[in-house]
């Protein structure tokens, strides 16, 4: 009886740290994030607040320029958004297709040289990717998605090369039973039928991850997406026209701006990415596993 | 008989190579001296054996593949194709006001490269082709029915569905990837840099002067720089990988344990670092840690500090704050993946552990970490190439700064190979360096893929944890 509660002492010890470790942790995570949000509100209208770097987090007087400044068609950021959005969504309806066709292939089908395209895609997997870039460029440039045109053309590299991406999603096609395939084989259905009718519909959580994470890369592509438009402000993605500001332009006084688009980028990115946290986890995590 | 050929291939792969040659070549003789008419017609006209047996659809296919190449090295494959050894003698010059128009290297190399694999791409169908014609010859002689068109269409959904779904992907991957790099991996070995830019200046091959560049230490070389970057690199993925590793699975297990509550509220502050865009936080981060950020400026405010602390400008400050900011963009990845994992260490080892008396830490060293060491080895040897390529973290962070002058290519002192070709190619358009870089990065990253593949437990010993 004495043990147990001296356990029990010792256990509610062991919690009291560790729940401070876990604070600890979170605010270090949530500081940065907080810090955005608050100096988003903060004027970089002079006669306001000071615009810049500053050395004081919660700014003295909450305002919405920064926002009004983002929507009011003094920049192209409404554009830059579109742009980045209607990117985004082709990218990941493409991309998702494709990868399932060659998961499905790879995984289902037996072909004459098959381990030899898995092993040499492997290979090419390890060139760095920013080396084909001047190449591509010039590829691009010859049908004219370049500049005015590099939103089709974002989306065109983006989706030619996908198929690469298939590990996760043929290591998920794997784990279901070759058996059904072949019982529906048995009875007439062709290899085209099963795939749709019956492999696809058991594959929701790795449609929805594979979807998830090609909605969510253009957000981030700055190199190459910088390097198509080039010069040309209407084709810009937000990652690069903001980049722009805090690099190039004068960050001091882009600062806050910055911050305000970041936050209009980041909120609806996190929510969708929260909510569909659970195929995320069971992505990687798969991924993880079988390499 | 069969043992000879296996004992052969089992040699090596070449001589085994020139024996599938030998064998096919004979077998295209074989064709030709048993085919009938319409076979031997095919040698020519691709499909026309199909065709006149009336399976159209095949026939036609291939017939229209031929068309098409023809066409293509006929309009100007071939052109190029025949300048791919000098990449072009005559430069675009201006003569008064009118321009003339010469060769352009970067054309010829790029079409000359898509003519030679049109070349093999047309020897490819030719064989195919021919084939499929003796099928059918032999099909018909020994008194068979052939397929009708109608099964032809059905077996691209059935059969041969693979064919159908893989065309679209795999030509992608051609144009878009294998392409650019071997065009690439062609430029390393000529010298097309800032000086030679066509079509005004021409480049041409120069065999590997740009790798004896690469390994050499004079002032103007590239080895010394090359050799620092490369270790940094190697340094910077070794930690960026383990530290987030150990730590990662430390905060996961944290998590676990036994009477903590809101285990998902955690895990969802941690995991914000997944889903806001990268370049929203590492920029924002990257301006907290700068001289006039938000750190240094509490730091000043509170009087902890008198002068700001360089995070950026000092060198080996900058490489700690930017695997320090790694972690806290690293450890929430760990934590999802080791969450899962941890759930299937058998709890009677930790039991068995406990009776005998073992503290947690032992618990964690000997159970958690080797289990967790075996089950996801691939996956950090996966995460250490990334590391190599990890381009985010750098260019957003610090771009390759602080700057030096002892580097040359534009290096920084935090750059990792794959910046320091980023910058080559855009600052400097310095392409045929860029280019070698880039090979080394392969080498660099499939020497280590291959050597650690080699020595993981998991690959070793598929056994050892089941």
């Amino acid at each position: 009886m004495a043990r147990q509660t001296s356990m029990k002492k010792k256990r509610a010890v062991g919690n009291f740290f560790s729940y401070v470790l876990l604070i600890l942790i979170s605010l270090i995570w949530l500081f940065p994030f907080f810090g955005l949000l608050m100096q988003s509100f903060r004027s970089y209208d002079p006669a306001v607040e000071y615009g810049g770097m500053v050395d004081y987090i919660i700014p003295h007087t909450f305002s919405l320029d920064n926002y009004r400044f983002l929507f009011d068609g003094g920049t192209n950021y409404l554009r830059w958004y579109l742009n980045t959005f209607i990117i985004a969504l082709f990218v990941s309806i493409f991309n998702t297709i494709i990868v399932l066709c060659v998961s499905y292939a790879l995984s289902r089908m037996r072909f004459k040289g098959r381990t030899f395209l898995m092993r040499f895609w492997l290979i090419l997997g390890m060139f760095p990717g920013f080396l084909t870039m001047i190449c591509l460029y010039f590829l691009l440039k010859q049908v004219g998605l370049t500049q005015a045109g590099a939103v089709p053309g974002l989306i065109l590299v983006s989706v030619a090369s996908s198929g690469m991406g298939y590990y996760v999603c043929k290591g998920y096609f794997d784990t279901i039973p070759k058996a059904l395939d072949e019982a529906a084989r048995i009875d007439g259905a062709s290899r085209a039928r099963v795939f749709l009718t019956m492999t696809l519909p058991m594959s929701k959580p790795i449609i929805i991850y594979t979807a998830l994470v090609a909605f969510m890369g253009p957000w981030c592509d700055y190199v190459f997406a910088s390097y198509v438009a080039f010069g040309h402000d209407k084709s810009y993605n937000v990652a690069v026209a903001m980049q722009r500001w805090m690099v190039v332009g004068d960050y001091q006084g882009y600062f806050t701006r910055f911050c305000a688009g970041g936050v209009c980028v980041a909120v609806p990115i996190t929510i969708l990415f929260m909510c569909l946290q659970k195929y995320y986890v069971e992505g990687v995590t798969g991924g993880a596993v079988k390499g | 008989m069969a043992n000879e050929s296996r004992s052969q291939t089992k040699k090596n792969p070449v001589a085994g190579f020139f024996g599938a040659l030998g064998k096919d070549l004979k077998e295209i003789g074989l064709t030709f001296k048993e085919g009938d008419w319409k076979t031997r017609i095919s040698f020519v006209i691709f499909g026309f054996g199909s065709i006149f047996r009336g399976l159209w659809l095949r026939g036609a296919g291939l017939l229209a593949v031929e068309a098409f190449l023809i066409w293509f090295e006929c309009s100007f494959g071939f052109e190029y194709l025949s300048k791919l050894g000098t990449l072009g003698t005559v430069a675009t010059t201006k003569k008064g006001r009118t321009t003339v128009y010469g060769d352009n290297s970067f054309l010829i190399l790029l079409f000359g490269l898509l003519a030679l694999f049109a070349v093999l791409a047309f020897i490819y169908v030719w064989r195919l082709n021919l084939k499929v014609s003796r099928r059918e010859q032999l099909t018909l002689k020994a008194g068979k029915k052939l397929p009708r068109n109608r099964d032809d269409w059905k077996s691209l959904f059935d059969g041969h569905f693979d064919k159908t779904i893989m065309a679209l992907p795999v030509t992608g991957v051609f144009v878009f990837t294998v392409l650019p790099i071997v065009f690439m991996i062609c430029v390393a070995f000529t010298n097309y840099d800032a000086n030679h830019q066509p079509p005004s200046n021409l480049f041409t091959w120069v065999g590997l002067e740009n790798f004896k560049n690469l390994f050499s230490f004079g002032t103007a070389g590239f080895g010394g720089t090359f050799m620092t970057v490369l270790l940094w690199t190697l340094i910077w993925a070794l930690f960026a990988t383990f530290i987030d590793y150990v730590l990662g699975i430390a905060v996961a297990i944290l998590i676990n344990m036994k009477g903590i509550r809101f285990k998902k509220l955690w895990r969802k502050i941690l995991v914000m670092t997944i889903a806001v865009p990268q370049f929203v936080s590492l920029l924002y981060v990257s301006k907290l840690f700068a001289s006039d950020g938000l750190i240094n400026g509490y730091l000043l405010k509170w009087g902890w500090i008198d002068t700001a602390i360089p995070f950026w400008t000092n060198p080996t400050l900058a490489k700690i704050t930017i695997i320090v900011v790694n972690i806290w963009i690293g450890i929430p990845y760990l934590m999802l993946i080791a969450t899962g994992l941890l759930m299937n260490i058998p709890e009677d080892l930790y039991e068995s552990a406990r009776i005998d008396g073992a503290s947690p830490w032992q618990m964690f060293r000997h159970i958690t970490m080797p289990y967790m060491l075996f089950v996801t080895g691939p996956f950090l040897l996966t995460q250490y190439t990334g590391n190599l390529n990890n381009f985010n973290v750098i260019f957003l962070l610090t771009q390759g700064a602080p700057k030096t002058g002892n580097l040359v290519g534009g290096a920084g002192r935090t750059d990792l190979l794959i910046t320091w070709l980023y910058k080559m190619t855009i600052n400097d358009t310095n392409y045929r360096m860029a280019a070698v870089i880039g090979i080394m990065v392969f080498i660099v990253t499939a020497a280590i893929s291959l050597v650690v593949y080699q020595m993981l437990p998991s690959v070793k010993d598929e056994e050892g944890f089941q």
